[in-house]
């Protein structure tokens, strides 16, 4: 039986990297990533994870070292968290372009300045476009599951692209919830070993990282892009496949109490159940409220989202960071051009909350449905509002 | 659901506690959240932790606002952090100090069931240090009666290893000789 | 230009761009670049071995006799060798 256990959810994704079978592990310690990097350096160092763990003195470094690893043919993991994700952001188009399947943890942090080491997803919203999977999670449970399947869909020969699990910071990496471990036995069946497309060996000499112009750019980034668009369906037949092994199911768009809902939230990462909360709460008061919950970031579920909120009146789509002189956030700009040419379409607003750190109560959510279900349609309609935000 | 809010100040062992109430309510097979106020930590600061328990699965994230139990593990705290700010008026507070919790009610002005122990006096009795927390699950577990002090046993072990007896011996006397008025 | 040979279609190129013949720079010749070309005066030429060092295109060799030569298919002519070159052996003469 898999074992139920209360740990720190940070200790839980390393635990549970270190049931992967990792080779080679490069993380540089960043507040609140810390404990991720220091439970998994302790557990290679005890021997209880045979793998190396690369010390580096940067961000920068450990994703290259991840880099030129995997491109050996090793299974690679690191982790990080704003300022050392935007260090990383140079080198993240490279990983996708190469086709490395590199797994990456990142707790999610505000990004400076000011200077502020709390949760919102302002720092992986910039690495959007770089051609990584990028999936969410809501709790312990789904960080331990998702850090598993990530190696599964990076390194499947239909994918071939690096994937980063989103952790919220603080409100899911410093918490100590009941987590369940998948049973070795059963992940080492999921997992088999990685079959490198390529590796780098003196005994077959190949070149990764080779200079391309005009002439080739072009094409190279159309390939990139049809990759990262078919992962899905890879994406979706592992989810089938974890389903059927350990029983728990996964969607790209979840949905909570959505079906036949007049208004909508959309919530993406550690918020989710705590908007369940909000959504349980007015639902007893006879109000026609649902949730959907954006789980697949990259590729974009396009086909899930439309599905979710096609029979929804009003749609307020929540954001944890700004697209600064943008629409509002970057999950509503995403959400209203996926809409865009469906001929029935809900009303979309925007509220933007849970900047660096703001405490996000299931009051804020039950507020801001509340004054939706108020509103006129039209005057709510595209408008994109800072929840909570102390004006004069 | 019981919400609890601890008041101690940074290196006083207030996130170990409520770490290991999480993890020993979660071996008990009942839901818990354990976790830290979120921030910088600083030796000295005075600095607050929560515990959710119960016997469903735990959703909500946010912060505690209204805790049903505030434990402060340092008396100094008390007149410097409000450490009643949200207790619900049939809350309880369990404070680390030897005074009658009839003294505590007064110099709060809480109404409310108040709780008090000489935990910094087991503790240093017991195992030598003025470190209040394990002693302060004792006092906890007494006042909302969630579960048995046994159930600590293995986090504890699991933790402290060769001192975790001391520490089960602290948090019993704890259990025992708290004072309580209602 | 040397001529491509390589993929056409997006659908061609491989994984990552992996390129899997080993040595495949070689076919590309860079000696197409060059405006001026090094010319050794083997009378000052003291087979130090400077120019051999310094060329950054790797293409300067030394023959048996003990004298270096560039192979004209990948020496760019940027001179260099000229430029490290102390007892003043090589000269940069324009092509054509």
């Amino acid at each position: 039986m898999a074992k139920r256990a209360g740990m720190e959810v940070a200790m839980a994704v390393a635990e549970a990297v270190g049931q992967c079978n990792i080779d080679m592990a490069a993380v540089y310690p960043i507040t609140p990533q810390s404990h991720i990097a220091e439970h998994l350096s302790e557990l290679i160092a005890d021997g209880k994870v045979d793998a190396e763990f690369v010390t580096v003195e940067s961000e920068h470094s450990a994703m290259s070292a991840v880099i030129g690893a995997s491109g050996t043919g090793a299974r690679v993991y690191t982790a990080t968290s704003s300022q050392g994700l935007m260090l990383m952001h140079e080198l993240l188009p490279i990983a996708s372009a190469m086709r490395l399947p590199i797994v990456m943890g990142i707790a999610n942090r505000a990004v400076s300045g000011p200077l502020n080491i709390l949760n919102d997803h302002s720092d992986i919203m910039p690495q959007r476009d770089s051609g990584w999977i990028s999936i969410f999670v809501e709790n312990g449970q789904e960080a331990i599951d998702l850090s598993i399947q990530a190696f599964k869909i990076a390194e499947h020969k239909d994918v071939l692209l690096p994937v980063c699990i989103n952790i919220d910071g603080f409100q899911l990496t410093h918490m100590v919830e009941p987590v369940e471990f998948p049973e070795q036995e059963l992940v080492d069946k999921f997992l088999p070993p990685r079959e490198p497309y390529a590796t780098l060996h003196p005994g077959k000499p190949v070149t990764m990282g080779a200079f391309a112009m005009s002439d080739y750019y072009p094409e190279m980034m159309k390939a990139k892009n049809e990759a990262i668009k078919n992962s899905k369906k890879t994406i979706l037949a592992v989810w089938e496949e974890w389903a059927k092994i350990f029983g728990r199911a996964y969607k790209p768009v979840e949905t909570y109490k959505a079906e036949g809902a007049e208004i909508l939230l959309l919530t993406m990462g550690s918020m989710g159940e705590t908007a369940e909360v909000a959504i349980d709460e007015l639902r007893a008061q006879g109000k026609s409220v649902g949730l959907v919950k954006l789980r697949l970031w990259r590729p974009f579920p396009f086909e899930e989202l439309k599905e979710a909120v096609k029979e929804a009146k009003k749609l307020i789509v929540i954001d944890r960071a700004v697209s600064f002189g943008g629409p509002g956030g970057p999950v509503f700009s995403e959400i209203k051009s996926a809409l865009y040419h469906e001929e029935a379409r809900p009303m979309i607003c925007n509220y933007i909350i849970g900047l660096g750190g703001r405490d996000v109560a299931v009051t804020d959510f039950t507020g801001m449905i509340t004054r939706v279900l108020r509103e006129d349609s039209k005057k709510i309609a595209d408008t994109c509002e800072f929840w909570g935000v102390r004006e004069r | 659901m019981i919400e609890v809010r601890w008041h101690g100040r940074g290196g006083q062992g207030a996130v170990t506690s409520v770490e290991l109430l999480a993890v020993a309510a979660i071996s008990a097979g009942k839901y818990a959240q354990g976790f830290p106020s979120f921030g910088p930590e600083r030796r000295g600061a005075p600095v607050a932790a929560f515990s959710r328990i119960d016997d469903k699965k735990i959703k909500v994230r946010s912060g505690i606002y209204q805790p049903d139990v505030v434990v402060v593990l340092d008396s100094s705290l008390v007149g410097m952090v409000n450490v009643t700010e949200g207790l619900k008026p049939n809350g309880i507070l369990i404070v680390n100090t030897p005074k009658s919790p009839e003294e505590m009610k007064k110099e709060l002005n809480f109404s409310g069931t108040t709780a008090t122990v000489d935990a910094t006096g087991i503790a240093r009795k017991e195992m030598g240090v003025p470190i209040a927390n394990t002693t302060m699950i004792g006092a906890l577990l007494k006042m909302i009666g969630i579960m048995d002090l046994d159930a600590m046993k293995e986090s504890v072990e699991h933790r402290f290893g060769r001192i975790a007896q001391k520490n089960l011996t602290a948090m019993k006397r704890a259990y025992e000789e708290i004072k309580i008025s209602n | 230009m040397t001529k491509k040979k390589g993929p056409d279609t997006w659908q061609e190129i491989t994984t990552g761009c992996v390129v899997f013949q080993p040595g495949s720079a070689s076919e590309y010749h860079t000696g197409s670049w060059r405006a001026q070309r090094p010319v050794w005066n083997n009378q000052k030429c003291i087979k130090c071995g400077i120019c051999y060092i310094f060329c950054p295109e790797g293409c300067i060799q030394q023959s048996e006799d003990g004298f270096f030569q560039a192979n004209m298919d990948y020496c760019k002519g940027c001179g260099i060798c000229a430029h490290e070159c102390w007892p003043r052996a090589i000269a940069m003469t324009e092509e054509g």
